[in-house]
């Protein structure tokens, strides 16, 4: 064992001199990181030297490639509400960082990813293994910056981390000079907590906020939709507040889910292309829409022309850039969700909309019948995503965290699975990228490790990034796999299906044994092919100590309905 | 509408900046018509000025992009009518030119340009003015051979009186409340 020579953040004296490599890992400490996930190279060597002695306190994750660490770190974080903190070398290490950028970006994860460089004499020389990280990093950050001078790295990492999580969170990108990481420097942190042309929250409008409690007040058909900005801002309870005293249906988004109980008798399920069918149809029959901490994806709102046309909205935001961008707001709310929805719901009367609550109930109940029944107590003999899914959800009594990758198994997931706690969804929601579920899982089990963690993965998505499972293996987080395929890129293959005449051009796979492949990586596993083994592989793949894959065999050609064809306004969802 | 907007951007003197501003444009299909950066009134503070042709809804949205990039302080859009603009144009034509006399300085002078040197074998003028201005002046030197021509971007104040610093005073406040 390392003997604990190292003194961190408080016990640090004043000013300390130091390497810019070891002024790296202090300034992390003063920002309480304690899990980084991250691969050295060349470039960022010295850091990574530096790390050694500091094993201690903070725990590195080597993840088996780079876009692994970034999906880690925002699994990590969206469970946690802390920063995600990756390392990686330069050139093809910062590179393979850009699609996990990308994703925090559009999914607003806060995430601090540090590269190595080359030494700023050889920068624009086409050094070994250098890339213009800054440049192409450019568009996937909300901030980034290169350091080529060790003093300037405590300054650079405080501000990092201010803009990772102020505001509306999002992904930065420190880029360090290897003459950087080298060179010495009189070690003092100081947090920041303003920058000069920053302003991460706006000072709520009151007289706006009057209005909204008065289209609130007078609204006979009010609808609330709960995005990933009540997660965000904590205001999960006072949502409830509102949604309560003013008796308001809601829905959430896919980045929404999990923000209130599943079972909340007001939670009329989920929006959007895949999402419920009364939720979708109401937002065309309410007169006051609350669109709280959202931003208006396509995937919500099908054709913007033909959405909500017929009501006044109310658009509660932190970023004054998705104001008007997509749906024009009656009334913006420009704050912090949480502050809004306070102020708000001391605002509004208390009321009652019985008749238009219980019309949610009566479309549910149309979706019942035509879908869920069939989704979940299915009368053919291949099982589907649906029975598999909520099977889990029940077994882990609304009390674990569901992780997805991308396609139907995801709207499956998300349709079935019931929460009760929030923060326990993760899933690549605006960039929609597949192999996101297997790191995600790692970094969310990572983030709670109290909770069970289960990731829904698709048997193409799980071979996107199947290499984790090393890490996961490595580092024996108790992350539980299930890998529902269909030997389909099935989300792919559903639109061949319905939109291009059934022409399956090139979505049929054939796959690896994928219980082999977890076993040979020491990961036990186990495959259920028929109903009658799905319980017990479920409640194995729970009971077993530690990580454990497994495998089920679903229906090849099953679709995902409802579904709201690209284009097709909310309206026209569509029950098969 | 599709007209011309000049975009005033006040930013930190950061490098790289620069990049991050343009690529919003990019990523918009936006063409950027003029391009200038300058210092401006306050220390430190940055300005750049642009031209772009688009429409008030497209330009009302690509401000606020602008604005949310964490070392951009402000951003502006006018219409034509609401800035006092310049361009700068130099003309490079051979001194023969100048044994056309009379035509020749008559032409400078009408156009309110001025000869900004004479070589042995060419003479500068300069003219600053509005686009169609300099363009004009183009037009009716090219008979003289013109052997180079370049314009600068726009520079442009606003006619709006409110001051910058006041602008960042109230960020300030809003920072406090956040903080
Ligand atoms: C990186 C990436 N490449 C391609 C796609 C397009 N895509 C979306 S869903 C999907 C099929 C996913 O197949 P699978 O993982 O087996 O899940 P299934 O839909 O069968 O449940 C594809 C190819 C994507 N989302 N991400
Ligand atoms: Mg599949």
């Amino acid at each position: 064992m390392e003997t604990l020579t190292k003194t961190v953040g408080a016990e640090l004296k004043m000013t300390q001199t130091m390497t810019g490599a070891e002024a790296v890992i202090q300034s992390l400490l003063a920002e309480d990181v304690d899990t980084v996930f991250g691969y050295p190279g060349g470039a960022i060597m010295p850091i990574y030297d530096a790390l050694f002695d500091y094993q201690h306190f903070i725990n590195h994750v080597l993840v088996r490639h780079e876009q692994g660490a970034t999906h880690a770190a925002q699994g990590f974080a969206r469970v946690s509400g802390k920063v995600g903190v990756c390392f990686a070398t330069s050139g093809p290490g910062a590179t393979n960082l850009i699609t996990g950028l990308a994703d925090a970006m559009i999914d607003s994860n806060p995430l601090v990813c540090i590269t190595g460089q080359v030494a700023s004499h050889l920068l624009g020389t086409d050094a070994f293994q250098e890339t213009d990280v800054l440049g192409v990093s450019m568009a996937v950050t909300k901030w980034n910056c290169q350091v080529t001078k060790a003093e300037d790295i405590p300054g650079a990492i405080a501000k990092a981390f201010y803009i990772a999580r102020s505001g509306r969170p999002g992904p930065v990108l420190i880029d360090i000079t290897k003459d950087a990481q080298f060179g010495q420097l009189e070690f003092n942190y100081e947090p920041c907590g303003i920058i000069r042309s920053y302003v991460p929250k706006q000072k709520l409008d009151i007289e706006k906020a009057r209005e909204a409690a008065e289209l609130i007040n007078n609204a006979k058909k009010p609808f609330l939709l709960v995005g990933q900005g009540v997660i965000l801002s904590q205001a999960e309870q006072v949502v409830l507040n509102l949604v309560e005293k003013a008796d308001i249906p809601f829905a959430w988004t896919l980045m929404g889910l999990s923000a209130m109980p599943t079972d909340h008798e007001l939670n009329m399920g989920m929006l959007g292309m895949h999402g419920n069918y009364a939720p979708n149809i109401k937002t065309n029959e309410c007169d006051v829409l609350i669109a709280v901490g959202m931003r208006f994806d396509d995937r919500v709102t099908g054709d913007v022309s033909k959405y909500a046309r017929q009501a006044k909205v109310i658009h509660i935001e932190i970023d004054p850039a998705e104001i008007d961008k997509i749906i024009p707001a009656d009334v913006p709310l420009l704050a912090d969700a949480k502050e809004a929805v306070s102020i708000l719901s001391e605002l509004v009367l208390p009321n009652k909309h019985a008749d238009w609550v219980d019309s949610f109930r009566e479309m549910a109940a149309i979706e019942e019948e035509k879908i869920i029944t069939k989704d979940l107590f299915p009368q053919k003999e291949g099982m589907t995503m649906g029975e598999v899914v909520r099977n889990v959800s029940q077994k882990l009594d609304g009390d674990g965290v569901l992780v997805t990758d991308v396609g139907q198994h995801q709207m499956a997931a998300s349709r079935y699975f019931q929460f009760k706690r929030t923060r326990s969804n993760v899933t690549s929601g605006g960039l929609g990228t597949m192999g996101f579920a297997l790191p995600a899982a790692l970094g969310a089990k990572l983030g709670c490790p109290e909770r069970d963690v289960v990731a829904v993965i698709g048997d193409g998505g799980f071979q996107m990034t199947l290499q984790e499972l090393a890490t996961i293996y490595q580092t024996k987080a108790a992350v539980k796999i299930l890998v529902l395929n269909n030997n389909f890129l099935g989300m792919v293959r559903q639109w061949q299906q319905l939109f291009f005449d059934k022409r399956y051009s090139f979505t049929e796979m054939v796959n690896p044994d994928f219980v082999k492949v977890s076993e040979a990586y020491g990961i036990p596993a186990l495959k259920v092919e028929g109903r009658e083994n799905l319980d017990e592989g479920l409640k194995t793949m729970l009971e077993t100590e530690g990580p454990f894959l497994l495998e089920v065999m679903v229906e090849k050609e099953d679709n995902v309905f409802p579904m709201v064809p690209t284009g097709a306004s909310v309206s026209d969802i569509r029950l098969e | 509408m599709i007209r011309k907007y000049t975009i005033s951007i006040f930013t930190e003197n950061f490098f790289g900046l620069l990049n991050r501003v343009t690529i919003i444009f990019t990523r918009r299909r936006i063409n950027i018509e003029s391009l200038t950066v300058s210092e401006s009134e306050i220390k430190g503070v940055h300005r750049y000025t642009l031209v772009i042709k688009s429409e008030e809804e497209r330009v009302k949205k690509l401000v606020k992009q602008i604005e949310k990039l964490v070392d951009v302080l402000k951003a502006f859009y006018y219409i034509n009518e609401e800035t006092v603009f310049q361009e700068i144009a130099l003309y490079k034509v051979s001194t023969h030119a100048l044994k056309e006399g009379r035509n020749f300085e008559r032409l400078i002078r009408e156009h309110h340009a001025r000869m900004l040197t004479v070589e042995s074998e060419f003479v500068v003028i300069e003219k600053t003015g509005h686009k169609e201005e300099t363009q004009e002046l183009l037009r009716e030197l090219q008979p003289f051979g013109v052997l180079e021509f370049a314009r600068s971007g726009r520079v442009a104040v606003s006619k709006p009186m409110k001051k910058l610093s006041s602008y960042l005073k109230e960020m300030e406040e809003e920072q406090l409340v956040s903080a």
